[in-house]
């Protein structure tokens, strides 16, 4: 068997793929997230039920959106519900099984921040800020989380928590009332991680073809834990990869060369 | 009842200096062309309340038109920071503004309450965020029939609430379609609204479902052909991406942006004035 090149965003993005679930509910992030989301239904899970927080109900996209209201997500949707409808009815209203974000910066129990760098009145970065990724965070049954590794976003204490993960770990969403898992998985381009069951904090269950563990080390801004039995990610398949790749140029042809 | 105008003059009767105002359009139907008639105006300490910001806030705030921002999301779709934003926030330039921060949901909540003519929106939010601690805006209610923690927020109830359409037909009925964002809510919850819309047409041709705000609930509609450029008006026109990547670079640097609003916004005659002095 020949060799498949590939890059580490691009294992990423298929160790995410792999992780959804024909016919699942998913509500989708602009991004990584939606790359991933849409390599899935276009491999192993055609049925899975995409949704963006635009409004766009069951929608299946031709091309990546390069924002969160493309026509492309809207014409090929379902319906297109409002805004104020998306998050109270079908958000709120419990109807989602899996929220899947995109994050700047994570600490060890999944927390996300999206806000500011620094302090929040004179903040040294300013970042986007929330969207819908509080609200997903809490409504949807659990949430998977896909971001790169490095000490850089990967951080020991967050300067915001945008997005409430496990908080503080064990119990600390049901003591907020917190009836949702949270996030069940992180995905990165070195490794997956999970929650340890008991403190909750995140865990290498599975390390990507190519990188040690001295290399996770290396792009955590904490003492990162191993799980007791470590997977190894199987490499990107030839079918997997020319599925991935041949969505992103689509993409960008779609959105940077069009007459 | 609906009155049928340009928009220079919508903008003139209805923006004063001070006003809280909302331009919304989720990535989609953006008013761009009235934000624009608003710079040209120089309007200024305004309240810009919207859930995504994005270039058309990007280019009020450089332009000095803002005094606080309302927003969920403010980042340029797709492509990165917003420049422009992100300056009058960390370098206070060209003038310092205030922030006023919430979720999507939060916000979207906001809106139809300020809608249903309530003063609170009641939501299961901010829960063990950080927004809602630094919020005074975000305050923890006990529901009184099963005692559960709930979070509320004021209503968003604008002076100005200003949309872009498809369509509106010649008595002032509005036809929305495709990402209908927080349109209606921005109408109905605003104490004064404009709508622009593509084309003035005799019928809209409309099924009974369809998302249409009548006559009587709109104070001025302007025909604004490519009023929402660079974003998009479905069945009209696409988003135009490259130049969302190109605002990058434009907005990054304070004397490009400037050169760029000066002949982009500030030398244009807009379409309607013109129109109304052929006339």
């Amino acid at each position: 068997m020949h060799e498949v090149n590939y890059t580490t965003d691009e294992m990423m993005t298929i160790a995410a793929s792999r992780k959804l679930e024909n016919g699942q509910v998913c509500f989708v992030g602009i991004g990584l997230p939606s790359a991933a989301a849409n390599l899935a239904r276009l491999t192993h899970a055609p049925d899975i039920i995409l949704i963006y927080e635009s409004g766009t109900l069951q929608t299946e996209p031709n091309v990546l959106p390069l924002s969160i209201g493309d026509s492309e997500l809207s014409e090929n949707a379902l319906t297109n519900v409002s805004v104020p409808e998306m998050f109270r009815y079908w958000l709120q209203g419990g109807h989602i099984g899996l929220g899947f974000l995109g994050a700047a910066q994570i600490d060890r129990f999944a927390n996300i921040n999206s806000t500011i760098i620094g302090g929040y009145q004179k903040p040294e970065v300013r970042l986007p800020g929330a969207g819908g990724a509080p609200e997903i965070a809490t409504h949807c049954h659990e949430i998977f989380i896909i971001i790169r590794q490095s000490k850089r976003n990967f951080v020991e204490k967050l300067d915001f928590i945008t997005s409430f993960g496990h908080g503080k770990g064990n119990g600390n969403r049901k003591e907020l009332g917190i009836k949702t898992l949270g996030p069940t998985r992180v995905i990165t381009d070195l490794c997956i991680l999970e929650p340890n069951t008991e403190t909750f904090e995140l865990t290498v269950t599975a390390i990507h073809p190519g990188v040690n563990r001295k290399m996770i080390l290396d792009s955590t801004g904490w003492p990162i834990q191993f799980a007791e039995n470590v997977e190894l990610s199987p490499a990107p398949t030839e079918s997997e990869l020319s599925a991935l790749r041949n969505l992103q140029n689509k993409s960008l042809e779609s959105h940077f060369h069009e007459t | 009842m609906a009155q049928i105008t340009t928009l220079p003059e919508a903008i003139d009767r209805s923006v004063h200096n001070g006003n809280k105002i909302a331009l919304e359009g989720f990535t989609h139907l953006i008013p761009f062309a009235a934000a624009h008639e608003i710079i040209r105006q120089k309007k200024k300490n305004l309240t810009l309340i919207r859930m995504t910001p994005d270039i058309i806030y990007d280019q009020m705030i450089g332009m000095g038109c803002a005094k606080k921002v309302v927003f969920s999301w403010a980042g340029n779709p797709g492509v990165g920071s917003l420049h422009r934003f992100r300056d009058a926030v960390e370098n206070s330039w060209p003038n310092s503004i205030e922030i006023e921060e919430y979720s999507h949901a939060a916000m979207a909540n906001a809106f139809v309450a300020g809608a249903a003519g309530l003063p609170i929106a009641i939501l299961r939010g901010f829960l063990g965020d950080d927004l809602g601690k630094i919020s005074e805006n975000v305050k923890i209610l006990k529901c009184p029939f099963s005692g559960e923690r709930l979070s509320a927020i004021p209503a968003i109830n604008p002076d100005v609430g200003i949309i872009h359409a498809q369509k509106a037909d010649r008595n002032g009925n509005v036809l929305i379609e495709g990402i209908v964002g927080v349109q209606k809510e921005t109408v109905l919850s605003a104490k004064c609204s404009i709508v622009t819309v593509e084309e003035i047409v005799d019928d809209l041709e409309t099924h009974i479902n369809a998302v249409v705000i009548p006559n009587w609930a709109i104070n001025y509609i302007a025909a604004v052909p490519h009023g929402s450029y660079p974003s998009y008006t479905f069945g009209y026109y696409k988003r135009d991406n490259k130049f969302y990547t190109s605002w990058d670079k434009i907005s990054r640097n304070r004397e490009t942006f400037i050169a760029w609003t000066k002949k982009h916004i500030l030398d244009l005659v807009p379409p309607s004035k013109l129109e109304t002095r052929n006339a």
